[in-house]
């Protein structure tokens, strides 16, 4: 019998995948657009919680009495039904985990990406996207090495000048009383600016809450957040160099 | 006209290619971008020297075959345009063109400007489609599907599959493509049965082809020539949301 079709050249090698688990949730995190939703979940945890943190800050303006009393209730949260500075310990470990599953997710998603395009354009892309998106990968590691200085700074008080425990008022006026100090928190925030720009909006277009007629809302939110947050952040720095604090 | 092409060379998928700057005098404005590369090819075949390969079919912007990136850009500059529609009045008299093929490891460059596109085939075998015997057309009012969604479909089912969103994307991703079908078939009625399913294999498949993720930078729907939205992008999020919620 006469063949009509050519015999069809086999399929070219295909990259391995994991066969399909029966455990949901671990092809969930297999998958990229799992990865992402757990970026966009952890983003927006650790989003409240800066919201909270630049809040309490801006106790530092009642003076010195208000806002080490305010450090120190903060060690005192859920009390009596948890031990002292348990809550505090609580939210430790649930911001660092966040921290390390966005860092980790970021990490292999990058990963995977730059390996997706590896032969770039002879003609360089005009890129639509704004300057926000193109420092999501620095920015994000340039957050990271900040956070463990913070750490050093406030919360170990490793690097802290004056350093001593319970006197939050005065450890903060230490730092920020050094010029170059305060310039590495401004440079440091508009870096959570620009982070929190992008990222809102793209936690929202993750979780799929974005819909063509809340887009200019989602984008106003973030961006309003982003100015909110790194304002009320480096107000405080800003006004101790200045004198007015201290 | 009188136009410089540099395009990219390669003879073959082992080749290391290159860019070759080619000389056209005779281009027309009312030429399209492939007639302009027919033009070449003739000249380079009468010359005696190997023809520019590059994909075409249908030349009227529906098929989804042709697509070259045109001074880094998927499909040129004109927007919602494939490269066959892209007419030669877009450039000026003395330009200098460059023209490369889709770039992302997914897409193997086959020969010069034509890839791989099988990874997205293999998407769409993966469930971009709606399982029932085919016949003929069924009454059109014995489904009904409200207008705001039916349009949906509607743009989400223009994707001609030219892969320009994988050309544009950074991250060489294929988000917008499988989020085109996605948004299509799981929209409507048709297509409720298997919308958890189909979802679930199209991200497999998507993510086992190597395409990279998406980081939300637009540059695939402004690439795209059928205008598909970036929305489309969030229901595919949504809707994958709730297939790995188990939801059916």
């Amino acid at each position: 019998m006469a063949v009509t079709t050519p015999t069809r050249p086999a399929p070219a090698a295909r990259p391995a995948r994991p066969a399909r688990s029966s455990f949901a949730p671990l092809n969930f995190w297999r998958s990229t657009i799992g990865k992402k939703t757990v970026m966009a979940v952890t983003g927006l945890l650790m989003l409240a919680f800066l919201l909270a943190h630049m809040l309490g800050n801006l106790k530092i303006f009642y003076g010195r009495d208000d806002f080490d009393h305010y450090a120190d209730w903060l060690r005192t949260i859920g009390e009596p039904v948890l031990h002292g500075a348990w809550y505090l310990w609580i939210q430790r470990f649930v911001l660092t985990l966040a921290v390390v599953l966005h860092a980790v997710s970021a990490y292999q998603l990058s990963r995977r990406d730059l390996k997706a395009r590896p032969a770039k354009y002879a003609h360089k892309q005009r890129a639509k996207a704004g300057y926000a998106v193109h420092v999501m990968r620095y920015g994000g590691i340039t957050l990271a090495l900040f956070i463990i200085y913070h750490i050093l700074d406030f919360t170990s008080l490793t690097l802290n000048r004056h350093g001593v425990e319970g006197a939050a008022y005065d450890n903060v006026v230490s730092s920020f009383s050094v010029w170059w100090v305060t310039a590495i928190y401004i440079l440091a925030m508009i870096f959570l600016g620009l982070h929190i720009q992008h990222g809102f909006w793209s936690a929202a277009q993750t979780l799929g809450l974005n819909r063509p007629s809340r887009d200019r809302a989602v984008h106003g939110i973030a961006t309003g957040l982003a100015v909110l947050l790194t304002v009320g952040f480096l107000i405080v720095p800003v006004a101790v160099l200045a004198g007015l604090v201290g | 006209m009188k136009l410089t092409l540099r395009i990219w060379r390669q003879a073959g998928p082992a080749d290391s290619g290159r860019m070759v700057a080619y000389e056209v005098p005779d281009a027309n404005p009312d030429m399209s971008f492939l007639e302009l590369l027919d033009v070449l090819n003739e000249r380079l075949t009468l010359e005696g020297d190997d023809p520019v390969t590059f994909d075409h079919d249908c030349r009227e912007g529906i098929c989804g075959a042709c697509g070259v990136v045109i001074n880094g850009q998927a499909h040129g500059p004109r927007e919602r345009t494939t490269t066959c529609q892209l007419h030669m009045r877009e450039f000026s008299d003395g330009d200098v063109i460059d023209v490369e093929p889709w770039r992302s490891v997914a897409f193997g460059v086959v020969k010069d400007l034509m890839v791989d596109r099988s990874g997205l085939d293999r998407i769409i075998r993966a469930g971009g489609y709606v399982s029932v015997n085919t016949g003929s057309a069924p009454e059109a009012h014995a489904t009904p599907v409200p207008k705001p969604i039916a349009d949906t479909a509607f743009d989400n089912a223009t994707c001609i599959g030219c892969g320009a969103c994988v050309a544009a994307c950074p991250n060489g991703s294929a988000m917008l493509f499988t989020s085109a079908k996605v948004t299509h078939l799981n929209s409507l009625p048709q297509g409720a049965p298997e919308r958890s399913e189909r979802v679930l294999n199209l991200v497999e498949a998507m993510d086992a082809e190597g395409f990279g993720g998406c980081t939300n930078t637009g540059e695939c729907t402004n690439a795209c020539p059928k205008g598909i939205p970036l929305d489309s992008i969030a229901t595919l999020n949504r809707e994958y949301l709730r297939a790995s919620l188990g939801r059916k």
